[in-house]
């Protein structure tokens, strides 16, 4: 068995196309319309065959209340690797992108996080 | 004020809290979790960190602010000087005999 698809519950699915492509460097895989919402899905460059992130619709009523008391506790949503957390909070910064959490480093492991704009917390790790 | 103070200090978890806390000010309540189990080797559920921070913010060590959608907590010192300057009061002149 293998990750092939892993979601985040996105409040704008163009604008987090946006700044999941322009701003975090994903490129879009699939772009499908399925009634109001889009079947759409991103791969890393590094990995255009790889595991599949889907920006999925926050339109259940459960959602809101979930990301709304995650965000609000500081709990990410998602997290992805990266060669060098410094220079990503550095990049993402000059960008726009807001952080909740400064890079830290915890035993091998160097973290932080920020916020993706459409409602969810997202983590950068480096050495995991 | 100070009995709360006394109560908070008393807790080795709440003290790592604070230690973590004066390293950097502004963590969510994940980044304090986070904390605890990597550099600490304390493995409390989040729902117990946050009520040793409910014991610290009680006694005013700690205050959490709210910004925009984000909750942060900062270290507040303060209490601590009333402790400290209770014992460290200048001494009562000498009395001529």
């Amino acid at each position: 068995m293998r990750i092939y698809i892993t979601s985040v519950f996105v409040d704008d699915q163009e604008k987090a196309l946006r700044f999941y492509t322009d701003v975090l460097g994903f490129e879009k895989k699939h772009d499908i319309p399925m009634g109001e919402a889009r079947w759409l899905t991103l791969v890393s460059p590094d990995a255009p065959d790889g595991t599949e992130l889907l920006l999925e619709p926050s339109g259940h009523p459960a959602v809101p209340p979930y990301k709304t008391a995650l965000v609000q506790d500081g709990i990410p949503a998602a997290s992805f690797a990266v060669d060098d957390v410094r220079a990503e909070y550095d990049r993402l910064r000059e960008l726009g992108a807001e952080f909740t959490q400064e890079p830290l480093e915890m035993g091998g492991v160097t973290t932080a996080v920020l916020d993706d704009t459409c409602g969810n917390l997202i983590q950068i790790v480096q050495g995991a | 004020m100070a009995e709360d103070v006394f109560k908070a200090l008393a807790d080795p978890t709440r003290r790592r809290i604070l230690d973590e806390l004066a390293e950097r000010n502004g963590q969510t309540l994940f980044e304090i979790c986070a904390r605890l189990v990597t550099k600490h080797g304390l493995s409390l559920s989040r729902q117990a960190i946050s009520q040793h921070l409910a014991v610290l913010e009680s006694a005013g060590l700690v205050v959490s602010r709210r910004q925009g959608r984000y909750k942060f907590h900062d270290l507040n010192t303060e209490p601590l000087e009333h402790i400290v300057t209770r014992w460290l009061s200048p001494e009562p002149p000498e009395s001529t005999p």
